[in-house]
């Protein structure tokens, strides 16, 4: 059961071969036998979880359920869940109980979903590879001397391992997808805007985005059918009319079912700096993307390289100032001890915040300052111009861009987590498209010595529902994504 | 631009973060590296493009002027830091927020 898909699970407890209860302790019980060593989850509330799953079953029952009415999912602890601890990975809001919930969470509740817990991150998201969290890193099913990724490095390992149904996720400059090439599963950023932001703590509020996290395209189609929609708490939320993300599904088996498709390869994705088994793998999925009947065509993406600089102005600058917020007034961590005003929002500030998410508010504050404005913020925002720009370009030429979604696969733990620079060099391939405000995907495509490797789907705005079509063609004559760790292989399990 | 140590003080200080000597040089180092990074930038030559603050070209939404928030200050003040410098009880006294006193 742990390894089936959404639609499998959802048939179950429609013909009452399981009932929720029983699903979720399903999950409850790999998560006592697992999370100890994993760490993905950083709060849990059986009583609160079984009696969603309760609910759910009586609903069932009542004949009201939708298609997730009953399923189990985790939630990345940045979404605000009313009477659950709410952290963002953060020491700042290790006490924080949310009064209200995120919007995605009440979508998930209101269409019958069963919250099995929140999930571990980098603090406030800031990461690649989960280790910035102050519960702890996480460590990656596939290998535990590795990182999952990040920031989502929680909800990642969670499905890899699964130790859940599916999981939310966020994404600001590669949070899904990356820790999705990592952990050996499905991942979609949406474009922004499609998924409102109310109740997600924020980083970098124009990049920002929710999104699913799963064990297939199919999956992850079907949560988005939840997580999608317009919502007026959000004040960039798009009024974009409701899809059913799962229609186009069916059509693509049979014999090449992508046949008309243009598939653009950008050179500057397969230049230098990407591993050479990455490459390979990514080489080969494409291989199988002609059987299907795509064509494939180079582009040019000439600005890729300039992602990072631009990223590393604009979202530290919005994170400046969205941190701002946690000055130990009215919520989270206040020092014990302080003099006057200004000495409590420093040392509130000094304690409460972890290394990274204080550079990147020093960052932040600086590239904003008095004199360099010009410099640095709005030359990044000229840039972050052209970066749309290319791929308005690229756009005329292909229906969908591939390539890799990380340059390597997991790394060890530790092994960059003293150098910035390394590790935000992760996020090469993922960043443009947050940039721009466009979705991408990472969906598994095979190992590299024993690692799994994500093949990323880029699409145009909106075009959420041909790239789940086309990752789906794929998943029908693979198997990667079927795959799972063998947890009981390692040694220290219980 | 190179930063010094006095640039690390003057930048956490704006963004009231407590740093100590010990700290400011090793983000100094560190901060350094990625505006090292950041500086990749300069080599583009951005004359005449227009600076791009969202991805989505849409109006900021307007809608009438009503009450749309309900009154939940008991709610949000349950979640009040506790006050500190010696005393355990939460820095909320009749439903406002207790800091430090900041006019003599």
């Amino acid at each position: 059961m742990i390894n089936s898909s959404l639609k499998t699970l959802s048939q179950m407890l429609a013909k009452k071969e399981i009932s929720s209860v029983e699903m979720t302790q399903t999950f409850l019980n790999r998560i006592h036998q697992f999370n100890p060593t994993i760490n993905a989850y950083i709060a849990l509330d059986e009583a609160k979880t079984l009696a969603q799953a309760k609910a759910a079953d009586a609903r069932i029952a009542a004949g009201n359920a939708e298609p997730l009415t009953g399923i189990p999912f985790a939630q990345k602890d940045i979404f605000c869940a009313k009477g659950w601890r709410t952290t963002c990975g953060s020491k700042m809001l290790e006490n924080f109980i949310a009064p209200y919930d995120a919007h995605v969470i009440s979508q998930f509740d209101n269409a019958g979903a069963v919250n099995l817990g929140k999930t571990n991150m980098d603090e406030f998201a800031m990461g690649s590879s989960n280790e910035t969290s102050y519960f702890g890193g996480v460590k990656n099913p596939w290998n535990f001397d590795r990182v999952p990724g990040g920031s989502s490095g929680g909800s990642a390992a969670a499905v890899a391992a699964r130790l859940c149904a599916a999981a939310t996720g966020t994404d600001t400059g590669g949070s899904i997808r990356q820790p999705a090439s990592l952990c050996g599963f499905t991942g979609l950023k949406p474009t922004y805007g499609l998924v409102s932001r109310y109740g997600m703590i924020a980083f970098a509020s124009s990049l920002d985005q929710a999104g699913p996290m799963a064990k297939s395209a199919e999956d992850c189609a079907m949560m988005l059918n939840v997580m999608a929609g317009f919502d007026e708490r959000d004040s960039t939320s798009l009024n974009h009319p409701k899809e059913d993300y799962t229609r186009g599904l069916a059509g693509m088996s049979g014999d090449k079912p992508l046949k008309g498709l243009k598939i653009g390869l950008p050179k500057e994705y397969f230049a230098d700096g990407l591993d050479a088994g990455v490459a390979k793998v990514v080489q080969d999925a494409i291989v199988e993307y002609r059987k299907l009947g795509a064509e494939t065509v180079e582009i040019s993406l000439p600005n890729t390289k300039l992602s990072i600089p631009v990223y590393y102005v604009l979202a530290p600058a919005e994170a400046s100032s969205n941190l701002s917020r946690y000055d130990g007034v009215r919520y989270g961590h206040r020092a014990a001890e302080y003099t006057d005003l200004t000495d409590m929002y420093c040392k509130s500030r000094a304690e409460g915040f972890g290394a990274e998410v204080k550079r990147r508010i020093l960052i932040g504050t600086y590239v904003l300052s008095a004199g360099y404005y010009d410099a640095y913020y709005l030359k990044a925002q000229q840039i972050r111009h052209l970066i749309a720009d290319d791929f308005k370009q690229a756009f005329k030429e292909c229906d969908i861009i591939m390539g890799p979604t990380a340059p390597s696969t997991a790394f060890r733990a530790g092994e960059k987590a003293d150098d910035p620079v390394a590790m935000y060099l992760q996020d090469v391939y993922t960043i443009a498209t947050n940039l721009a405000g466009l979705p991408g995907m990472s969906i598994p495509a095979g190992f590299d010595k024993g690692l799994p490797v994500g093949l990323q789907l880029m699409g145009n705005y909106f075009d959420e529902a041909r790239m789940l079509d086309v990752a789906h063609a794929y998943q029908q004559v693979t198997d990667w994504h079927l795959q799972m760790p063998d947890l009981k292989a390692p040694e220290g399990l219980k | 631009m190179a930063l010094n140590i006095t640039d690390i003080k003057r930048i956490a200080h704006l963004a009231r973060l407590e740093i100590n000597e010990q700290e400011a040089a090793a983000t100094l180092t560190k901060l350094s590296g990625i505006l090292g990074l950041i500086e990749q930038m300069q080599a583009i030559d951005t004359t005449g493009i227009t600076p791009m603050s969202h991805s989505q070209d849409v109006v900021q939404r307007l809608r009438e002027d009503v009450v749309t928030e309900t009154n939940q200050r008991e709610a949000f003040q349950k979640i009040a830091p506790v006050l500190g410098n010696g005393s355990a009880k939460q820095a909320v006294d009749g439903g406002l927020y207790l800091v430090p006193q900041v006019i003599e």
